[in-house]
């Protein structure tokens, strides 16, 4: 049998429950895996070996239950998915010790579908970069080369997939930080409509704004993935209480005809990089020759898109952070004598600098003189840029464009915080939208041999028919390699 | 629209944060950049546009008034820097 | 009469008698063992969410009916960001744009005079936990079992013009929470609390003086004695040419004085935004109509009921009307007593709110129960027993919930009316007691008293007085 890290999710959830392999085989490849890679890519601030192990050998005393999609599969977890008995530390050191007593919901639904949590990945601390070089602890390198980031903030997640340490990974998005990473590793990354996937366990950036969704190296692996982690949620106010569809169900067709893809002006103009212009519009060009139709569109407020995303989230992260005062949990600072004093010290040495800045300036425009000017106007552009997506959806069935002007970027490349910032420019407006997302690899760049993603983006709770249009653009086009690692 | 040190160290008091000299001046100069992107949206006309928080469009979630314990105390107190197996301990408020 | 108007609004924290909390299914059981009543989410530890208790927007709902208010069917839950232990999300889900409740009222009486105070609003939040402070440890000690637990904040207008208003405002605040049974109403454990905000201005002026804000007001007392504090403070102040800070004070009940909580008031910017964690809470008109069908007769229209109904003075309907079980207590009470309904009342006011408050039992559980209390006081009017008897016996009788007439045949408390048996007596004490009988004789009419009591030694106590009375006025004229 060729190594199994090379196989699917989707392969390897078919061995399993036939028992061509056992779960402390898929266990141990892939911490054999990890051994093998994790010098180079650095991908996992926790490596769950122990409890992994343990958890296949019950499985394996158990028997394959085919009632369970994702029995026997190492799943890795973005250290921002509060797991039970496994330390979570959001990739900060304000956290560095938190050991949660309480699962994420989709966290819990891996576990009852019996996928074997094998790791906890690298992230930009509290979800705040593009790039995973925010983090705390160490950075991730892309497993494609060494020297460029893998996306953030669900780097560590997209680099993992990518190197073949799991099967699958779960990130959340923000501003784009599934579809970013899946984009720069070359896997897929598939963000739900807000309120499908429960957010409970979601340690909180942006609450308006955050999604969790699977990382894979396939689109039918990411499907599986989302039927499993998909549905309301008693204890999330904010999930909704619809149906969950078969995701699975559309995922053999082999035409696009009757799909009309718009393609907004705004992301196919000037600023993306000639090699990601090309690999996408050879992807929308294979799209049309399976009988999808093409129209162009104007999303005319995507310039201000950067601004009001930047308002809202960064208002609302320095609301969630607020709890990050060294009482109850997390990091206190020694030595201070009074409660004020231990409040800030605990909070200046926990935090690092991208967290100082976003949580100064979300406390700044939510202040009074500047609520009006700036929190208020941006929850009002808000709605004119979800009415700009609603009325361009009216034309088109899926939207489409690059997911970032340019494929993975070098490390320190983006000194600037606004110059990181312009990465979301293709990803943003779909989580102020609140509609759903992915990125599909479509190819390695001319120039840089990096991966490079196409984006769709569809209506509100219509997963399944962008996961169909999805899988079968990836059967039609040249297979995504896998990095040489 | 620029914004000064003092300022930011204003703000940063609010959020319970202390940052030196240097990073004072550093983030000014960061923040001003931001905030000045921001000024753009005052171009757009949104005097009849309600708010959007979020995209939730349901209203009304409600939970039965039933008691439920999922964790002990000791969990809860499981992560605390000092904790005597009954109350949080922090330092004496001034 | 004073140069400056005292101008007084008041805010209310009343803790809803819910199960569970507001936003998480711990109980809110009063006294249990340090955080033991805690969760994930009422800790704010990281990635959780709140979820809304449907019987909190009920209760507060019903108080705004029951105070005239407008029910909004939309309102919005809103974050008040601040850092303090007791805080653990480092913010309290309050509301703030869109509250429940606006513009009610509540009519007062003062010195018999009516008078509406305006209610601004009530709206829904989490009350935060508790803080111990220990000087010994130099540390604080932090209970959450509080963090959570629903409140309504009611809020008046700055309509009242003496310290009296105020705690008449209070007092019938409080007495509607009770009736609608949705809070305790305990101002010393806490579950209904109030803050003052006192300013003065010269008579005439408009403009509302700089105001202070009184608070650790534990009793209807302490509102008075801080109130009048505050206001004579504000007064020197002015004379003296300075300015009243805009501050917090608090109330300190041994001085009796208020002083300024300094070093904890640094301009609060609590920077209140939607909380995105929930979504909007929308009314279906229909249960706002259930709720206001649901409501009990309220104190206000109880008391006006029973003054017309039962012809009592308004100082009784107030008293008994202060509880709603008092009051079903004294209703039933006066239909199973076939006389006046004042008499019932009088027993009620003077012998069972008493024996009541010093066993700390409630109207509805005593054992004298409204029906034998009426039984009580119909062998009072047929003479068996002496009011005296009646009397005596009201505290065993609410003990051991005997039936009265069994109770008195059982101690043989009847009254000796026979006069047979009366004249022997009164013969016996005229005979033994010479110099009174002179004395009495020569103009001292007070020594009735002095026979009576002679005469009911003898009888141990079961003489009825007015045949004795008649007797010896006979004997001795």
């Amino acid at each position: 049998m060729s190594a199994l890290h090379t196989k699917t999710l989707t392969e390897l959830a078919g061995l399993l429950q036939s028992r061509e392999v056992t779960a402390v085989q898929a266990v141990g490849a892939c911490l054999d895996r990890i051994e093998a890679t994790e010098p180079a890519v650095r991908a996992l601030i926790t490596v769950m070996a122990g409890e992994a192990m343990a958890r296949a050998e019950t499985l394996d005393a158990e028997g394959p239950d085919p009632s369970k999609p994702l029995w026997g599969v190492p799943v890795v977890l973005k250290d921002l998915l509060t797991t039970r008995g496994v330390r979570t530390t959001c990739g900060s050191k304000i956290l560095k010790d938190f050991v949660p007593f309480y699962d994420a919901t989709a966290v819990a639904r891996l576990r009852e579908a019996g996928a074997v949590l094998i790791g906890k990945a690298n992230m930009d601390e509290f979800a705040m970069g593009s790039s995973t070089e925010n983090s705390a602890y160490f950075r991730t390198a892309n497993p494609w080369d060494a020297e460029r980031v893998p996306g953030g903030s669900s780097g560590g997640s997209g680099a993992s997939v990518a190197a073949g340490q799991c099967f699958a990974a779960l990130g959340t998005d923000t501003g784009g930080s599934i579809r970013l990473p899946a984009s720069f590793c070359g896997i897929v990354g598939v963000k739900p409509t807000y309120g499908r996937v429960s957010r409970y366990g979601l340690i909180a950036y942006g609450s308006s704004l955050d999604q969790i969704g699977p990382m894979t190296r396939s689109v039918e692996d990411a499907a599986r993935v989302l039927q499993v982690i998909a549905g309301h949620d008693p204890r999330d106010s904010t999930s909704v209480n619809a149906p969950v569809p078969d995701y699975l169900a559309g995922l053999g067709r082999d035409s696009l005809d009757g799909v009309t893809i718009g393609l907004p002006r705004e992301y196919w103009g000037g600023g993306i990089d000639p090699e990601v212009e090309a690999a996408c519009r050879a992807a929308v060009a294979r799209a049309e020759a399976l009988g999808a139709r093409t129209v162009p569109l104007s999303l005319s407020l995507t310039d201000y898109a950067i601004a009001t995303y930047y308002i809202i989230a960064m208002a609302e992260a320095s609301s969630n952070l607020s709890r990050f005062d060294g009482v109850r949990f997390g990091h206190r600072s020694q030595g201070a004598e009074e409660l004020i004093d231990m409040y800030t010290a605990s909070r200046t040495e926990g935090f690092g600098d991208e967290v100082q800045r976003r949580i100064i300036m979300g406390t700044y425009v939510l202040s009074s003189g500047y609520y009006d000017a700036y929190y208020n106007k941006a929850a009002k552009v808000r709605r004119l840029l979800r009415q700009d997506f609603d009325a361009a959806l009216g034309q088109c069935d899926f939207i489409a464009g690059p997911v970032c002007p340019t494929t993975a970027f070098r490390v320190g490349a983006k000194a600037d915080p606004i110059q990181m910032y312009l990465m979301d420019i293709f990803t943003i407006s779909l989580n102020l939208a609140g509609l759903p997302g992915m990125s599909l690899p479509v190819g390695l760049g001319t120039d840089s041999g990096m991966p490079v993603g196409l984006q769709l983006m569809g209506r509100p709770f219509e997963e399944a028919d962008m996961l169909s249009v999805a899988a079968c653009l990836e059967r039609n086009l040249d297979p995504m390699p896998l990095p040489a690692l | 629209m620029k914004i000064s040190p003092q300022e930011v160290a204003k703000v940063a008091r609010l959020a319970r944060l202390d940052l030196p000299q240097d990073k004072l001046e550093l983030f000014a100069g960061q923040l001003g950049d931001i905030l000045g992107h921001m000024d753009k949206l005052a171009e757009l006309d949104t005097d009849s546009v309600e708010p959007m928080y979020s995209p939730v469009e349901h209203t009304t979630v409600l939970r039965p008034d039933e008691p439920r314990k999922e964790h002990g105390r000791d969990e809860v107190l499981g992560n605390a820097p000092r904790q005597d197996g009954q109350f949080f301990i922090v330092p004496r408020i001034v | 009469m004073s140069r400056y108007e005292t101008v007084i609004g008041l805010e209310v924290h009343a803790h809803l008698k819910t199960r569970t909390k507001i936003f998480c299914a711990c109980s809110t059981t009063f006294g249990s063992e340090p955080n033991e009543n805690v969760c994930a989410v009422c800790s704010g530890m990281p990635g959780v969410l709140p979820v809304l208790n449907a019987m909190v927007p009920e209760y507060a709902a019903k108080m705004g009916l029951a105070t005239g208010c407008e029910v909004n069917l939309k309102s919005v839950f809103a974050r008040k960001n601040y850092f303090y232990p007791d805080l653990p999300k480092g913010y309290q889900i309050s509301q703030f744009e869109l509250p429940i409740c606006e513009h009610g009222s509540v009519a007062i009486e003062v010195d018999g005079q009516r008078k509406v105070i305006g209610l601004t609003r009530i709206h829904m939040e989490e009350d935060a936990g508790k803080n111990i402070h220990s000087a010994a440890e130099n540390a604080s000690f932090v209970d959450l079992n509080r963090a959570g637990v629903p409140l309504i904040e009611i809020v008046s207008e700055p309509d009242m013009r003496s310290a009296e208003e105020a705690v008449a405002y209070l007092k019938e605040l409080r007495s509607i929470l009770l009736y609608l049974g949705i809070c305790d109403g305990n101002m010393e454990e806490g579950s209904f609390r109030c803050d003052a905000n006192v300013s003065i201005r010269p008579v005439g002026q408009e403009a509302l003086g700089t105001r202070a804000e009184l608070k650790n007001l534990n009793s209807f007392k302490h509102v008075q004695k801080a109130i009048e504090y505050e206001v004579a403070r504000q007064i020197d102040l002015i004379e003296d040419g300075e300015d009243v800070v805009q501050e917090t004070r608090l109330y300190n009940a041994d001085k009796g004085t208020t002083h300024s909580m300094r070093g904890k008031e640094e301009a609060h910017d609590y920077r209140y935004f939607p909380d995105p964690d929930l979504v909007p809470l929308v009314l279906d008109p229909a249960w706002v109509e259930q709720w206001r069908a649901e409501l009990p007769e309220l104190p206000a229209a109880k008391r006006t009921r029973f003054m017309a109904d039962y012809g009592l003075a308004d100082y009784d309907a107030v008293l008994l009307t202060a509880e709603l079980a008092v009051a079903d207590y004294f209703e039933a009470a006066a239909k199973a007593y076939s006389g006046q309904a004042r008499k019932i009342a009088n027993w009620v006011v003077g012998d069972l709110l008493p024996s009541l408050g010093e066993t700390g039992i409630a109207a509805g559980d005593c054992l004298l129960t409204p029906a034998r209390l009426a039984g009580l006081l119909t062998l009072v009017d047929d003479g068996t027993i002496s009011v005296k008897i009646g009397k005596d016996s009201f505290r065993d009788l609410c003990a051991s919930g005997d039936d009265p007439a069994e109770y008195v045949r059982a101690r043989g408390l009847a009254q000796v009316s026979d006069t047979g048996e009366l004249e022997a007596m009164v013969d016996r004490v005229i005979s033994e007691n010479p110099a009174e009988v002179e004395a009495y004789r020569g103009g001292k009419t007070k020594l009735m008293s002095f026979f009576m009591g002679q005469v009911m030694r003898l009888s141990k106590g079961q003489a009825n007085p007015g045949v004795v009375t008649k007797l010896i006025q006979q004997k001795l004229s």
